[in-house]
């Protein structure tokens, strides 16, 4: 639906805007992975609360609006097995990669940096591949 | 004080961003990812509209440096490396099985109900997990 379409141009702006500050200000790649990773695996602790900082901006102000706006449906699977193997695969995964759509998609396609492009080309074959693998063929998502 | 300040201020944007975008909805993720169903084209606006302010940005590093001191990261060196094609077929997985990624995990923790809760969980056990992972290919790919 084109409304989907211009919300989602528009939260992209924003999305590339917060990378943009955290670029020109803090002097920093805006990556999901990188930043949470690093918080939980210890590997980030000399800023440390520089990354908790961000984490918990990404955290609170979706659920300002949640609070503010009421229910959101997310359409999430409920089958646990499916949940707790996506998790640790894109737990993983982005770690192995350095970088996940925000890292490597955003900020690493928009330098024109070739790893972030191959990155990229793989995350989403891969997607591609699994969403036709689990929904058309075995019916599971 | 100012590098949290902004931290938060940029992760604030992000996470309304990807609210707004619908990038915290499965199904348009999935529906993107599902050429073979009814294709949604959402988040290919999403990062379209995320790749412009981000790609002034990186213009406008050259010649400067971060308003809060230090360097812009480096550009890395182009290598087309073992762990970068394994760990983004991973990723690509999982995020196709659950239609989440880090960002969108984090943003719709409160909303999202116990599926989001229980997959930030095992995403981040995943991340905890990696770096000894990592040494442990690395010393099988080694002694091949």
């Amino acid at each position: 639906m084109p409304i989907d379409w211009i919300m989602g141009l528009i939260g992209g702006l924003m999305i590339g805007l917060g990378g943009a500050i955290y670029l020109l200000i803090n002097g920093r790649i805006m990556g999901a992975s990188g930043i949470l990773g690093g918080l939980v695996d210890g590997s980030g602790k000399a800023n440390g609360r520089e990354r908790l900082a961000f984490v918990a901006g990404v955290f609170v102000v979706p659920t300002v609006i949640f609070l503010l706006t009421g229910p959101i449906d997310t359409h999430v699977t409920t089958n646990i097995t499916v949940l707790i193997a996506a998790g640790l695969l894109v737990g993983v995964g982005t770690r192995l990669a350095n970088g996940c759509t925000s890292g490597h998609g955003v900020c690493g396609i928009s330098r024109f940096n070739l790893r972030g492009i191959v990155a990229t080309v793989f995350y989403i074959l891969a997607g591609g591949l699994t969403v036709v693998f689990f929904r058309h063929l075995l019916g599971v998502i | 004080m100012s590098r949290s300040f902004f931290a938060f201020l940029a992760g604030g944007i992000f996470g309304a961003g990807l609210l707004v975008s619908g990038m915290t909805d499965t199904a348009k993720v999935q529906g993107w990812l599902d050429i073979f169903g009814a294709w949604d084209p959402t988040l290919a606006f999403v990062m379209g509209g995320a790749i412009l302010p981000m790609a002034i940005a990186w213009r406008l590093t050259i010649g400067r440096t971060p308003m809060l001191g230090g360097s812009f990261p480096a550009k890395p060196e182009i290598e087309f490396d073992r762990n970068l094609v394994l760990g983004s077929v991973l990723f690509g997985a999982g995020w196709g099985l659950s239609g989440l990624c880090p960002g969108p995990s984090i943003a719709s923790l409160s909303y999202g109900g116990w599926p989001h809760i229980l997959f930030f969980v095992a995403m981040v056990a995943g991340m905890i997990a990696t770096p000894s992972l990592r040494r442990r290919l690395d010393t099988l790919v080694a002694e091949r």
